[in-house]
Protein backbone atom coordinates (compact mmCIF):
# COMPACT_ATOMS: atom_id res chain seq x y z
CA UNK A 1 0.00 0.00 0.00
CA UNK A 2 1.35 3.14 -0.82
CA UNK A 3 1.42 4.81 2.37
CA UNK A 4 3.45 8.51 0.90
CA UNK A 5 0.73 9.63 -0.56
CA UNK A 6 -1.97 9.33 2.26
CA UNK A 7 0.47 10.73 4.64
CA UNK A 8 1.08 13.68 2.12
CA UNK A 9 -2.51 14.04 2.06
CA UNK A 10 -3.65 13.74 5.60
CA UNK A 11 -0.65 16.45 6.54
CA UNK A 12 -1.97 18.98 4.08
CA UNK A 13 -4.95 21.60 4.57
CA UNK A 14 -7.26 19.68 3.35
CA UNK A 15 -6.38 16.75 5.70
CA UNK A 16 -6.80 19.10 8.07
CA UNK A 17 -10.25 20.30 7.17
CA UNK A 18 -10.80 16.23 6.82
CA UNK A 19 -9.96 15.92 10.89
CA UNK A 20 -11.95 19.14 11.74
CA UNK A 21 -15.40 17.72 9.74
CA UNK A 22 -14.96 14.27 11.13
CA UNK A 23 -14.93 15.56 15.02
CA UNK A 24 -17.54 18.14 13.74
CA UNK A 25 -20.21 15.37 12.42
CA UNK A 26 -19.30 12.25 14.47
CA UNK A 27 -19.11 14.28 18.23
CA UNK A 28 -22.99 15.35 17.31
CA UNK A 29 -23.62 12.00 16.21
CA UNK A 30 -22.33 10.58 19.99
CA UNK A 31 -24.86 12.93 21.34
CA UNK A 32 -27.72 12.08 19.69
CA UNK A 33 -26.69 8.36 20.76
CA UNK A 34 -26.51 9.21 24.45
CA UNK A 35 -23.83 11.53 25.37
CA UNK A 36 -24.70 14.68 27.12
CA UNK A 37 -26.14 17.88 24.94
CA UNK A 38 -23.29 20.07 23.26
CA UNK A 39 -20.37 17.39 24.89
CA UNK A 40 -20.10 14.58 22.15
CA UNK A 41 -16.72 14.86 22.55
CA UNK A 42 -14.82 16.62 25.74
CA UNK A 43 -11.43 15.94 26.42
CA UNK A 44 -11.50 17.96 29.62
CA UNK A 45 -14.89 16.89 30.82
CA UNK A 46 -14.21 12.53 30.06
CA UNK A 47 -11.17 12.66 31.88
CA UNK A 48 -12.85 14.25 35.18
CA UNK A 49 -15.62 11.46 34.36
CA UNK A 50 -12.81 8.81 34.39
CA UNK A 51 -11.14 10.71 37.56
CA UNK A 52 -14.70 9.82 38.92
CA UNK A 53 -15.33 6.51 37.77
CA UNK A 54 -12.42 5.90 39.62
CA UNK A 55 -13.35 7.57 42.64
CA UNK A 56 -10.47 10.16 42.50
CA UNK A 57 -13.55 12.35 43.45
CA UNK A 58 -17.01 11.55 44.60
CA UNK A 59 -19.45 13.84 42.05
CA UNK A 60 -21.66 11.85 42.08
CA UNK A 61 -23.01 13.09 38.61
CA UNK A 62 -19.71 12.68 36.90
CA UNK A 63 -18.79 9.59 37.09
CA UNK A 64 -18.03 7.24 33.53
CA UNK A 65 -15.05 5.43 32.04
CA UNK A 66 -15.62 7.30 28.69
CA UNK A 67 -14.00 4.68 25.88
CA UNK A 68 -13.33 7.94 23.59
CA UNK A 69 -10.38 8.99 25.96
CA UNK A 70 -8.89 5.52 25.30
CA UNK A 71 -9.75 4.88 22.29
CA UNK A 72 -8.15 8.35 21.19
CA UNK A 73 -4.55 7.26 22.63
CA UNK A 74 -5.20 4.11 21.07
CA UNK A 75 -6.05 5.09 17.78
CA UNK A 76 -3.01 6.98 18.14
CA UNK A 77 -0.28 4.49 19.14
CA UNK A 78 -2.08 2.57 15.33
CA UNK A 79 -1.39 5.29 13.16
CA UNK A 80 2.45 5.92 14.59
CA UNK A 81 3.07 2.42 14.63
CA UNK A 82 1.18 2.40 10.86
CA UNK A 83 2.98 5.44 9.83
CA UNK A 84 6.22 4.40 11.27
CA UNK A 85 5.64 7.81 13.73
CA UNK A 86 6.39 6.27 16.97
CA UNK A 87 8.87 7.84 18.79
CA UNK A 88 9.25 7.01 22.54
CA UNK A 89 10.75 10.42 24.32
CA UNK A 90 10.45 12.14 28.16
CA UNK A 91 12.51 14.63 30.06
CA UNK A 92 11.40 17.74 28.56
CA UNK A 93 10.52 19.47 32.51
CA UNK A 94 8.04 16.41 33.55
CA UNK A 95 6.69 18.18 36.79
CA UNK A 96 6.28 21.72 35.02
CA UNK A 97 3.57 20.04 32.85
CA UNK A 98 2.27 18.62 35.21
CA UNK A 99 1.40 21.48 36.92
CA UNK A 100 0.34 22.91 33.93
CA UNK A 101 -1.94 20.04 33.38
CA UNK A 102 -3.75 20.52 36.56
CA UNK A 103 -3.94 24.44 35.63
CA UNK A 104 -5.39 23.78 32.35
CA UNK A 105 -7.94 21.42 34.23
CA UNK A 106 -8.95 23.74 37.15
CA UNK A 107 -9.46 26.86 34.17
CA UNK A 108 -11.32 24.05 32.09
CA UNK A 109 -13.92 23.14 34.62
CA UNK A 110 -14.75 26.36 35.59
CA UNK A 111 -15.37 27.05 32.19
CA UNK A 112 -17.07 23.61 31.92
CA UNK A 113 -15.31 22.57 28.48
CA UNK A 114 -11.99 21.80 26.67
CA UNK A 115 -11.55 23.83 23.91
CA UNK A 116 -13.23 20.81 21.14
CA UNK A 117 -16.56 21.76 23.44
CA UNK A 118 -16.42 24.99 23.16
CA UNK A 119 -16.62 24.79 19.42
CA UNK A 120 -19.26 22.13 19.64
CA UNK A 121 -21.04 24.60 22.30
CA UNK A 122 -21.35 27.20 20.35
CA UNK A 123 -22.09 24.45 17.12
CA UNK A 124 -24.78 23.52 19.61
CA UNK A 125 -26.08 27.99 19.65
CA UNK A 126 -24.67 27.93 23.34
CA UNK A 127 -23.07 31.79 22.71
CA UNK A 128 -21.55 31.33 26.35
CA UNK A 129 -18.60 29.49 24.09
CA UNK A 130 -17.99 33.32 22.59
CA UNK A 131 -16.92 34.29 26.08
CA UNK A 132 -14.41 30.76 26.18
CA UNK A 133 -13.39 31.50 22.73
CA UNK A 134 -12.49 35.15 23.73
CA UNK A 135 -10.73 33.92 27.20
CA UNK A 136 -8.84 31.45 24.96
CA UNK A 137 -7.53 33.80 22.90
CA UNK A 138 -6.04 35.89 25.52
CA UNK A 139 -4.55 33.04 27.06
CA UNK A 140 -3.17 32.04 24.09
CA UNK A 141 -1.83 35.75 23.19
CA UNK A 142 -0.32 35.83 26.63
CA UNK A 143 1.56 32.67 26.65
CA UNK A 144 2.67 33.95 22.95
CA UNK A 145 4.36 36.53 24.34
CA UNK A 146 6.52 34.26 26.52
CA UNK A 147 7.11 32.16 23.83
CA UNK A 148 8.51 35.02 21.86
CA UNK A 149 11.03 35.88 24.68
CA UNK A 150 12.29 32.52 25.01
CA UNK A 151 10.47 30.18 26.82
CA UNK A 152 11.26 26.65 26.85
CA UNK A 153 10.67 23.60 28.86
CA UNK A 154 13.98 22.10 27.07
CA UNK A 155 14.48 19.35 25.50
CA UNK A 156 13.54 15.92 25.95
CA UNK A 157 15.56 12.63 24.54
CA UNK A 158 14.76 9.64 23.40
CA UNK A 159 13.75 6.51 25.54
CA UNK A 160 12.64 3.21 25.61
CA UNK A 161 9.82 2.03 23.43
CA UNK A 162 8.59 0.36 26.29
CA UNK A 163 8.36 3.57 28.08
CA UNK A 164 6.19 4.94 25.61
CA UNK A 165 4.01 1.96 25.53
CA UNK A 166 2.50 3.13 29.63
CA UNK A 167 0.33 5.29 28.36
CA UNK A 168 -1.44 3.01 25.70
CA UNK A 169 -1.21 0.29 28.59
CA UNK A 170 -2.67 2.64 30.91
CA UNK A 171 -6.08 3.07 27.83
CA UNK A 172 -5.63 -0.60 27.63
CA UNK A 173 -6.32 -0.93 31.58
CA UNK A 174 -8.66 1.85 31.49
CA UNK A 175 -11.31 -0.01 28.88
CA UNK A 176 -10.84 -3.55 30.78
CA UNK A 177 -12.28 -1.65 33.90
CA UNK A 178 -14.74 -0.19 31.97
CA UNK A 179 -15.82 -3.47 29.81
CA UNK A 180 -15.73 -5.93 33.34
CA UNK A 181 -16.91 -3.07 35.87
CA UNK A 182 -15.68 -4.61 38.52
CA UNK A 183 -16.90 -3.34 42.40
CA UNK A 184 -13.43 -3.10 44.55
CA UNK A 185 -15.10 -2.48 47.53
CA UNK A 186 -19.07 -2.18 49.16
CA UNK A 187 -19.10 1.38 48.84
CA UNK A 188 -16.16 1.72 46.36
CA UNK A 189 -15.19 2.21 42.65
CA UNK A 190 -15.09 1.66 39.72
CA UNK A 191 -18.43 4.59 40.29
CA UNK A 192 -20.85 4.40 37.49
CA UNK A 193 -23.35 7.47 37.65
CA UNK A 194 -27.06 7.36 37.92
CA UNK A 195 -27.98 10.54 37.15
CA UNK A 196 -26.48 13.52 36.10
CA UNK A 197 -23.94 14.10 32.67
CA UNK A 198 -21.94 10.88 33.87
CA UNK A 199 -24.94 8.58 33.54
CA UNK A 200 -25.38 10.07 29.71
CA UNK A 201 -22.87 7.92 27.46
CA UNK A 202 -23.69 6.50 24.02
CA UNK A 203 -23.29 2.75 23.62
CA UNK A 204 -19.73 1.74 24.35
CA UNK A 205 -18.77 -0.05 20.99
CA UNK A 206 -19.89 3.44 19.37
CA UNK A 207 -17.89 6.04 21.70
CA UNK A 208 -15.05 3.96 21.65
CA UNK A 209 -15.02 3.11 17.76
CA UNK A 210 -15.51 7.44 17.20
CA UNK A 211 -12.11 7.52 19.67
CA UNK A 212 -9.97 5.17 17.38
CA UNK A 213 -11.44 6.76 14.27
CA UNK A 214 -10.54 9.98 16.00
CA UNK A 215 -7.52 9.20 17.48
CA UNK A 216 -5.71 7.94 14.02
CA UNK A 217 -6.67 10.91 11.69
CA UNK A 218 -6.04 13.86 14.50
CA UNK A 219 -2.52 11.98 15.00
CA UNK A 220 -1.87 12.13 11.07
CA UNK A 221 -3.15 15.45 10.59
CA UNK A 222 -1.85 16.75 13.97
CA UNK A 223 -4.85 18.87 14.48
CA UNK A 224 -4.87 21.02 17.79
CA UNK A 225 -7.29 23.88 18.67
CA UNK A 226 -5.08 25.68 20.90
CA UNK A 227 -1.86 25.52 18.16
CA UNK A 228 -4.47 27.14 15.16
CA UNK A 229 -5.32 30.20 17.65
CA UNK A 230 -1.46 30.63 18.02
CA UNK A 231 0.18 29.92 14.58
CA UNK A 232 -2.51 32.75 13.40
CA UNK A 233 -1.25 34.72 16.07
CA UNK A 234 2.54 33.90 16.40
CA UNK A 235 3.22 33.64 12.58
CA UNK A 236 -0.14 34.01 10.97
CA UNK A 237 -0.22 30.41 9.40
CA UNK A 238 -3.79 29.41 8.81
CA UNK A 239 -3.30 25.82 8.22
CA UNK A 240 -4.68 24.39 11.58
CA UNK A 241 -6.94 27.07 11.86
CA UNK A 242 -8.96 25.92 8.69
CA UNK A 243 -9.54 22.52 10.90
CA UNK A 244 -11.24 24.68 13.61
CA UNK A 245 -13.61 26.27 11.41
CA UNK A 246 -14.10 23.02 9.58
CA UNK A 247 -15.28 21.57 13.19
CA UNK A 248 -17.45 24.22 13.92
CA UNK A 249 -19.05 24.16 10.46
CA UNK A 250 -19.55 20.74 10.00
CA UNK A 251 -20.93 20.21 14.17
CA UNK A 252 -23.60 23.24 13.54
CA UNK A 253 -24.62 21.73 10.01
CA UNK A 254 -25.36 18.41 11.89
CA UNK A 255 -26.86 19.18 15.14
CA UNK A 256 -29.02 21.00 12.36
CA UNK A 257 -30.16 18.47 10.98
CA UNK A 258 -30.34 16.72 14.01
CA UNK A 259 -32.39 19.47 15.74
CA UNK A 260 -29.95 20.13 18.36
CA UNK A 261 -29.52 23.91 18.17
CA UNK A 262 -30.35 26.01 20.78
CA UNK A 263 -29.52 29.02 20.89
CA UNK A 264 -29.51 32.11 23.82
CA UNK A 265 -27.12 32.02 27.06
CA UNK A 266 -29.52 30.94 29.92
CA UNK A 267 -29.58 27.36 30.77
CA UNK A 268 -27.49 25.44 28.13
CA UNK A 269 -26.46 22.17 28.58
CA UNK A 270 -23.76 21.48 31.38
CA UNK A 271 -22.76 25.40 30.75
CA UNK A 272 -23.22 28.04 32.90
CA UNK A 273 -23.51 32.01 31.84
CA UNK A 274 -21.39 33.65 34.38
CA UNK A 275 -19.78 35.45 31.47
CA UNK A 276 -16.44 36.65 33.41
CA UNK A 277 -15.48 33.40 34.80
CA UNK A 278 -16.08 31.70 31.53
CA UNK A 279 -13.88 34.29 30.20
CA UNK A 280 -11.45 33.97 33.05
CA UNK A 281 -11.49 30.17 33.14
CA UNK A 282 -10.56 29.91 29.71
CA UNK A 283 -7.51 32.95 30.07
CA UNK A 284 -5.69 29.88 32.62
CA UNK A 285 -6.68 26.98 30.23
CA UNK A 286 -5.19 28.88 27.23
CA UNK A 287 -2.23 29.52 29.08
CA UNK A 288 -1.37 26.50 30.30
CA UNK A 289 -2.29 25.18 26.98
CA UNK A 290 0.79 27.14 25.35
CA UNK A 291 3.09 26.59 27.93
CA UNK A 292 2.64 22.78 27.31
CA UNK A 293 2.48 23.07 23.83
CA UNK A 294 -0.77 21.80 22.80
CA UNK A 295 -4.78 21.36 23.89
CA UNK A 296 -5.61 18.61 25.76
CA UNK A 297 -7.26 16.47 23.09
CA UNK A 298 -3.60 17.14 21.15
CA UNK A 299 -1.63 15.98 24.45
CA UNK A 300 -3.19 13.03 24.33
CA UNK A 301 -2.76 12.13 21.04
CA UNK A 302 0.96 12.72 21.59
CA UNK A 303 1.02 10.26 24.86
CA UNK A 304 -0.04 7.67 22.47
CA UNK A 305 2.52 7.86 20.04
CA UNK A 306 5.48 7.74 22.78
CA UNK A 307 5.53 10.89 24.10
CA UNK A 308 5.99 10.61 27.72
CA UNK A 309 5.92 14.55 28.74
CA UNK A 310 1.97 14.89 27.28
CA UNK A 311 1.29 11.69 29.34
CA UNK A 312 2.33 13.80 32.20
CA UNK A 313 0.27 16.40 31.06
CA UNK A 314 -2.48 14.09 30.83
CA UNK A 315 -1.82 12.87 34.25
CA UNK A 316 -2.12 16.57 35.49
CA UNK A 317 -5.21 16.97 34.34
CA UNK A 318 -6.54 13.74 35.66
CA UNK A 319 -5.11 15.33 38.79
CA UNK A 320 -6.56 18.34 38.51
CA UNK A 321 -9.95 17.42 37.74
CA UNK A 322 -9.64 15.10 41.33
CA UNK A 323 -8.79 18.07 42.84
CA UNK A 324 -11.58 20.51 41.00
CA UNK A 325 -14.50 17.96 42.25
CA UNK A 326 -13.24 17.67 45.59
CA UNK A 327 -12.49 21.10 46.86
CA UNK A 328 -15.59 22.22 44.84
CA UNK A 329 -13.32 23.96 42.22
CA UNK A 330 -15.30 23.69 39.18
CA UNK A 331 -17.88 25.51 38.07
CA UNK A 332 -22.05 24.64 38.67
CA UNK A 333 -24.22 24.99 35.57
CA UNK A 334 -27.33 27.12 35.14
CA UNK A 335 -30.52 25.59 36.79
CA UNK A 336 -33.65 26.86 36.53
CA UNK A 337 -35.43 26.55 40.00
CA UNK A 338 -39.62 26.78 39.89
CA UNK A 339 -39.13 28.66 36.47
CA UNK A 340 -36.77 30.79 38.16
CA UNK A 341 -33.07 31.24 36.22
CA UNK A 342 -30.78 30.55 39.09
CA UNK A 343 -27.48 31.35 37.21
CA UNK A 344 -24.18 29.13 37.67
CA UNK A 345 -20.40 29.78 37.96
CA UNK A 346 -17.82 28.83 39.93
CA UNK A 347 -17.44 28.76 43.70
CA UNK A 348 -15.19 31.52 45.57
CA UNK A 349 -12.50 28.50 46.22
CA UNK A 350 -13.09 28.25 42.09
CA UNK A 351 -12.20 32.00 41.82
CA UNK A 352 -9.23 31.86 44.01
CA UNK A 353 -8.02 28.73 42.55
CA UNK A 354 -8.32 30.33 38.67
CA UNK A 355 -6.21 33.51 40.31
CA UNK A 356 -3.81 31.35 41.37
CA UNK A 357 -3.59 29.32 38.56
CA UNK A 358 -2.90 32.38 36.17
CA UNK A 359 -0.11 33.25 38.32
CA UNK A 360 1.26 30.06 38.50
CA UNK A 361 1.52 30.07 34.89
CA UNK A 362 2.56 33.29 34.69
CA UNK A 363 5.59 32.45 37.10
CA UNK A 364 6.52 29.67 35.09
CA UNK A 365 6.42 31.59 31.37
CA UNK A 366 8.48 34.16 32.68
CA UNK A 367 10.85 32.22 34.61
CA UNK A 368 11.64 29.65 32.02
CA UNK A 369 12.87 31.55 29.44
CA UNK A 370 16.53 30.31 28.07
CA UNK A 371 18.28 33.70 26.49
CA UNK A 372 18.31 33.95 22.83
CA UNK A 373 21.42 34.59 21.00
CA UNK A 374 22.11 36.65 19.41
CA UNK A 375 22.78 36.82 15.51
CA UNK A 376 24.83 34.18 14.76
CA UNK B 1 22.40 29.73 10.25
CA UNK B 2 22.08 26.16 11.53
CA UNK B 3 19.42 25.42 13.96
CA UNK B 4 19.11 22.28 16.17
CA UNK B 5 15.93 21.92 16.83
CA UNK B 6 15.84 18.31 17.89
CA UNK B 7 13.45 17.73 21.02
CA UNK B 8 12.32 20.82 21.47
CA UNK B 9 8.36 20.71 21.65
CA UNK B 10 5.74 22.91 18.70
CA UNK B 11 6.08 25.63 18.11
CA UNK B 12 9.92 26.21 19.46
CA UNK B 13 11.24 24.61 16.05
CA UNK B 14 8.96 27.48 14.20
CA UNK B 15 9.71 30.15 16.28
CA UNK B 16 13.63 29.32 16.02
CA UNK B 17 13.34 29.47 12.67
CA UNK B 18 11.34 32.58 12.31
CA UNK B 19 14.14 34.21 14.85
CA UNK B 20 16.95 33.51 12.64
CA UNK B 21 14.44 34.64 8.94
CA UNK B 22 13.67 37.76 11.08
CA UNK B 23 17.15 38.58 11.43
CA UNK B 24 17.62 38.23 7.82
CA UNK B 25 19.74 34.97 7.19
CA UNK B 26 19.28 33.52 3.69
CA UNK B 27 20.14 30.60 3.73
CA UNK B 28 18.89 28.47 7.32
CA UNK B 29 19.24 24.68 8.10
CA UNK B 30 17.58 22.75 10.50
CA UNK B 31 17.69 19.96 12.21
CA UNK B 32 14.41 18.32 13.70
CA UNK B 33 13.73 14.93 15.23
CA UNK B 34 9.91 14.38 14.34
CA UNK B 35 7.74 14.96 11.42
CA UNK B 36 5.41 17.82 12.77
CA UNK B 37 8.09 20.01 13.30
CA UNK B 38 9.77 19.05 9.83
CA UNK B 39 5.50 20.25 8.61
CA UNK B 40 5.78 22.81 10.48
CA UNK B 41 9.00 24.72 9.91
CA UNK B 42 8.19 23.55 5.62
CA UNK B 43 5.01 26.00 6.07
CA UNK B 44 6.37 29.00 7.72
CA UNK B 45 9.29 28.58 5.28
CA UNK B 46 6.85 28.66 2.35
CA UNK B 47 4.89 31.76 3.49
CA UNK B 48 8.35 34.44 4.53
CA UNK B 49 9.10 33.21 0.36
CA UNK B 50 11.81 30.19 1.20
CA UNK B 51 12.61 27.07 -0.86
CA UNK B 52 12.90 24.31 1.22
CA UNK B 53 14.70 20.61 0.92
CA UNK B 54 14.04 18.33 3.06
CA UNK B 55 16.97 15.22 4.10
CA UNK B 56 15.60 12.51 6.13
CA UNK B 57 18.52 11.33 8.37
CA UNK B 58 18.31 8.35 9.89
CA UNK B 59 15.40 9.54 13.18
CA UNK B 60 16.39 13.19 11.63
CA UNK B 61 15.16 15.05 9.11
CA UNK B 62 17.48 17.84 7.63
CA UNK B 63 16.01 21.09 5.86
CA UNK B 64 17.87 23.54 4.05
CA UNK B 65 15.71 27.08 3.78
CA UNK B 66 16.78 29.16 0.96
CA UNK B 67 15.57 32.87 0.14
CA UNK B 68 13.80 32.43 -3.33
Amino acid sequence: MAIQPVSRFLASRRGIILIGAVIGILAPLLQKFGNPANMGICVACFERDIAGALGLHRAAVVQYIRPEIPGFILGSLAAALFFKDFRARTGSAPLVRFVLGFCAMIGALVFLGCPWRTLLRLAGGDLNAILGLIGLTIGIAIGDQFLKHGYTLGRSRPTYTSSGLIMPFFAMGLLLLLFFAPQFSANGPIFFSEKGPGSMHAPIALSLAVGLIVGIIAQRTRFCTMGSIRDVLLVGDLHLMSGIIALTVAAFATNLILGQVHVGFSAQPVAHSNHLWNLLGMVLAGLAFVLAGGCPGRQLILSGEGDGDAAIFVLGMITGAAFAHNFALAAGPDTMVDGVLKVGGPSIWGMWAVGIGIVICLLIGWAMREKIEEAA
Amino acid sequence: MKIDACGLSCPEPVIQTLNAINRGAQQVSVVVDNSTAMENVKRLAASKGYTTTVAPQGELFVLELSKM
